[in-house]
């Protein structure tokens, strides 16, 4: 199959809020499309020579949302944008979650609820299963109402039921390879460090099935592998 | 003339991004070698100061996959391919190189003599060109290394060995720490360094070897803007390849040969042509300003 024509867009910063440690980035949508959950955009960051990979959040009318943890100048530069400021944008690229399932159950560690508030949309408000580090973290909990959320000494993989049906998951490595564990044919959305985000650099590689893949190409979501 | 617009071997995927590619004078694959290569292990990049390092470790399908079923598929793209090829000993590059002469849609072979993120070969890269130059009747180009004492000593050799034009310059060896743990941040410890710290040295480069050998140059490293692009020109390339920019932005291709053009014209040239080598010519005295 033939790839999708990359879309590329400049667009501006409408606003800016702050959920606990994390800056929820609100941008004009553009010309672009919001793709489907799980997907990722590459955000220019400002003074940075690299854009960073981001899952969109949310997807209000003429707008797409990004939920940021400044936890390096990439990420820092994004939280520090201004409404007015404007970055380009390439995306939707990737392969996000497979939304023909039965009995979702959503399942997110930390900033692994980014793509969370999209995704229970587009499903009709799932379950899910949110784990913070801390108190202040859990604040983000906010974005997905309804979710069951716990806190560290406390692990969010505890709150699996026996049953858990289709899981679609996102968060730090140790959580997607616990769920992979407990939950054979969930799908998980990884994350890796990339260049370019469109097949290009070879940079973001995963092991699956005994072979290095792009994770931009192949995933992020997977199922059962990496 | 104009100047062709390349992209650097590594830094785009034809058949990932084919509008890209389209939007190319010449694509030049990713390096392939005589057997498949999973790659180094991960983290494979990062960024850094003024620029970003990369340690892939030529991850390919090796020649017989590349020829059979890559090759193929990017022919129907219509654009002019050339081939990277990359070996461990001379008798490598004439095999690869070999297998490559009877195939129509080879427009070019590029040799790369100069990865930095695998062991070299032992041999001197005249002896690689020569091996090469035996198997095929192909144009080879060789991509230098910057990561040597005389670059120009370096072209004489190769242009002496039957390379038909220079591809100036791979990226040169640089290692990263982690802030907090000062371990490197690549698995398997440095990588090529690209970008724009690069620039400076691919000018030098290629100045150094348009004075010493008569081949065509493909200059590289570091360009962002047309800007960047009119400078390698100046110092004496004939066509610019693209790198780093391109994980930025995949439409850099178009903008830097729109941007190349208007800065030629804003320096009153309408041709490209008479900004070649300009910087090889004494300065005016207008040019020893200090700014």
């Amino acid at each position: 199959m033939a790839p999708l024509p990359l879309t590329r867009e400049l667009l501006q910063v409408v606003g800016t809020e702050l959920i606990g440690p994390y800056a929820l980035l609100r941008l004009e949508r553009g010309g672009l499309d919001p793709g489907v959950p799980g997907q990722f955009f590459m955000l220019e960051a400002p003074g940075r020579l690299l854009p960073r990979p981001m899952s969109l959040c949310q997807a209000p009318a003429r707008e797409l949302a990004f939920l940021i943890e400044a936890i390096g100048p990439g990420t820092e530069a994004l939280c520090s944008l201004r409404v007015g400021d404007a970055i380009h944008v390439l995306g939707p690229l990737g392969n996000g979650f497979d939304l023909d399932i039965e009995r979702p159950l959503l399942v997110a560690g930390g900033i692994g609820v980014a793509p969370m508030p999209y995704l229970s949309k587009a499903l009709g408000d799932p379950p899910a299963l949110l784990g913070f580090r801390t108190a202040r973290h859990a604040e983000a909990a906010s974005l997905l109402p309804g979710a069951e959320v716990v806190v560290e000494p406390r692990l969010v993989t505890e709150l699996l039921p026996d049953d858990p049906g289709d899981v679609l998951a996102c968060g730090p490595e140790p959580m997607l390879e616990a769920v992979k564990a407990l939950v054979p044919g969930a799908q998980l959305a990884w994350e890796a460090p990339m260049a370019c985000g469109y097949g290009a650099c070879y940079g973001c590689v995963v092991e699956v099935d005994g072979h290095y893949e792009r994770l931009c190409i192949s995933g992020p979501v997977l199922r059962d592998a990496a | 003339m104009t100047v062709p617009i390349l992209n650097a071997s590594g830094c785009l995927d034809a058949l990932a991004a084919p509008e890209t590619a389209r939007s190319l004078d010449a694509f030049v694959t990713k390096t392939v070698t005589p057997l498949p290569r999973e790659g180094n292990p991960p983290p494979r990049i990062t960024e850094t100061q003024r620029g970003m390092l990369n340690s892939i470790g030529l991850q390919n399908p090796g020649i017989d996959v590349f020829a059979q079923e890559t090759l193929p598929l990017l022919a129907t793209l219509g654009v002019p391919v050339w081939v990277s090829v990359g070996g461990f000993s001379a008798a490598d590059y004439a095999l690869l190189c070999e297998r490559l002469d009877d195939l129509d849609d080879v427009e070019v072979i590029e040799l790369n003599l100069s990865c930095p993120n695998v062991e070299e070969a032992p041999e001197a890269v005249s002896e690689l060109v020569a091996a090469a130059r035996g198997a095929t009747g192909k144009p080879l180009y060789a991509k230098l290394s910057p990561a040597t004492w005389d670059i120009a000593e370096t072209a004489r050799a190769v242009s002496d060995a039957g390379a038909d034009g220079l591809s100036l310059v791979n990226t040169i060896r640089g290692l990263e720490l982690d802030a907090k743990t000062l371990r490197p941040k690549l698995g398997l410890g440095s990588g090529g360094y690209s970008g724009p710290a690069l620039r400076p040295i691919a000018l030098a480069c290629v100045y150094a070897c348009a004075r010493a050998v008569e081949l065509p140059i493909v200059g590289m490293g570091g360009v962002m803007s047309g800007r960047d692009a009119l400078e390698l020109v100046a110092v004496g390339a004939n066509a610019v390849a693209l790198g780093t920019v391109l994980f930025s932005d995949p439409s850099a291709p178009s903008r830097v040969r729109r941007e190349l053009e208007a800065e030629a014209r804003s320096r009153g040239h309408g041709l490209l042509a008479e900004i070649r080598a300009v910087a090889h010519e004494s300065a005016s005295p207008s040019g020893a300003s200090t700014d």
